[in-house]
């Protein structure tokens, strides 16, 4: 290891990666399986190797550069990489970190924004009824997204079907979904 | 032995028909599944996207309601549910920190005891053996079995079939009857929650995975889970678009071919519900066909 990494031992980002998900970035020696098989690779602006080999370096600018960049949001969470990495390293979950650091931080790249209001307004419709509604939810979206007429050829055949429920279903104890929201993801 | 059912928000909603050939199929072999009393989502890709604790808590109170309720066992029928409420369990199974926390957070005692079983497990240990003296009418079609994600990966914690080419689900179509295929994308990615935000890659890769079904001759493709369905048969037009063809087979979930072979009525199934019509094609005239 480079003398100028070595401040970084305990508080770099391998550190802190292996505290928040108990998964060592430091065993990946770059095969390439992961993006190799990554569905969305084509997508992304960096693939999950070199998500990974990023992360190695411990450079604070890359860190931020990962925090900001698209593929965290593109990966679909197929676990298609932890299934094929020969040194099984969890690479999925340190998506789901980096996302959670993204979101706080405010980093949140700018193409991702839509995914991002569609995560939101799938979790809001949960905290709201303690199920989530799939009317509320594609509502919600376009409200956010302002995608107003996509699927909306959708809605009549999915009626005709029996699916679109228009009265959300509320558990009893929503109070319960709303105490565990706000000890989690809306936590102060 | 009292069942629990875990049916998760897309099976009361958008792919009701799951649930309802899941509960038609074992009420065809005495099996009653009981519902989780006042289950709530299980968080879905949303939750561990944001929020690793929400993740936990969300199917954390599903296994404790399951417990409340006396369950040994919980039928998951929904690969994503499953997926979540077993990881879930697994975390909290090796971290006594961890289990406490999130105990807290629910405000509810956890032990982690519930035996959950995906669709296919269950066919396994409560249907398969008693299938083939109830079939009446063989379920005689070539078939792709499609696995998708999360019903088979991570292997390391769900322990489930094998993470690359997986049988299980072709050994239960064999037995009704139908020819499972070998085909290249079994478990590739349908691009799943995407469907909404992301239109264009679900068209991208769902379209390589009906594609290959129908270049290797299936006459329907065979699913596990709610996305995947939604996914291949409801956004079929841009599945199309995408691959600039016109495939028509059917996506047919395995409890309702089982349900079919078994002879439950094609309705109480929810066939009728599908975008892509399940138009297969009848026996007889199929044989004379071939005859031809």
């Amino acid at each position: 290891m480079h003398d100028s990494h070595e401040h970084n031992e305990d508080n770099g980002i391998k550190a802190k990666v292996l505290k928040e998900t108990g998964v060592n970035i430091a065993k990946c020696y770059q095969c390439g399986k992961c993006s190799a098989g990554c569905p969305v690779n084509t997508e992304m602006d960096f693939p999950p190797s070199v998500v990974m080999r990023l992360l190695q370096t411990e450079d604070p600018k890359l860190e931020e550069k990962l925090l900001k960049s698209f593929a965290i949001w593109m990966c679909v969470t197929c676990e298609m990489c932890y299934g094929r990495c020969p040194m099984e390293i969890d690479i999925p979950k340190i998506m789901d970190y980096l996302r959670e650091r993204s979101l706080k931080e405010n980093k949140v790249n700018p193409k991702a924004k839509n995914i991002v209001k569609f995560h939101k307004a799938f979790l809001d419709s949960v905290n709201y009824t303690g199920r989530l509604s799939e009317l509320g939810l594609t509502i919600d979206y376009k409200m956010r997204s302002l995608d107003l007429f996509q699927d909306v050829a959708l809605a009549p055949k999915m009626i005709a079907r029996g699916k679109l429920h228009f009265i959300p279903e509320f558990i009893k104890d929503t109070e319960k979904l709303k105490s565990i929201f706000s000890k989690t993801i809306n936590k102060k | 032995m009292k069942i629990g059912l875990y049916p998760g928000c897309s099976l009361k909603g958008g792919s009701r028909e799951y649930k309802e050939s899941v509960v038609a199929m074992a009420k065809a072999f005495d099996i009653q599944l009981e519902e989780i009393p006042d289950w709530n989502c299980c968080g879905a890709t949303a939750a561990h996207n944001l929020s690793h604790e929400l993740s936990l808590s969300l199917p954390a109170r599903n296994l404790s309601l399951a417990e409340q309720a006396g369950f040994e066992i919980l039928v998951v029928p929904c690969a994503a549910c499953y997926s979540r409420l077993t990881i879930v369990q697994h975390e909290l199974n090796e971290d006594k920190n961890l289990k406490k926390k999130v105990s807290d957070i629910i405000e509810m005692p956890y032990n982690g005891t519930v035996k959950i079983l995906n669709v296919i497990q269950f066919l396994q240990q409560f249907i398969i053996d008693k299938l083939p003296e109830k079939i009446v009418k063989p379920f005689d079609y070539k078939v792709a079995c499609y696995y998708g994600c999360l019903l088979v990966r991570p292997h390391g914690i769900l322990k489930f079939d094998r993470p690359e080419d997986p049988q299980t689900m072709d050994a239960a179509m064999k037995v009704i009857g139908a020819e499972a295929i070998d085909w290249a994308f079994k478990v590739e990615c349908c691009g799943a929650g995407l469907s909404m935000s992301r239109t264009d890659v679900v068209g991208k890769l769902s379209g390589r995975i009906v594609k290959d079904a129908y270049d290797r001759g299936a006459e329907a493709i065979i699913v596990a889970c709610p996305m995947c369905h939604s996914n291949l048969d409801m956004r079929r037009p841009e599945i199309n678009k995408a691959i600039g063809e016109n495939i028509e087979i059917p996506v047919i979930y395995i409890t309702q071919a089982i349900g079919m072979a078994v002879g439950i009525d094609e309705e109480e199934l929810g066939l009728q519900r599908h975008f892509v019509p399940v138009n297969l094609p009848k026996k007889e005239l199929k044989t004379q066909m071939e005859e031809k």
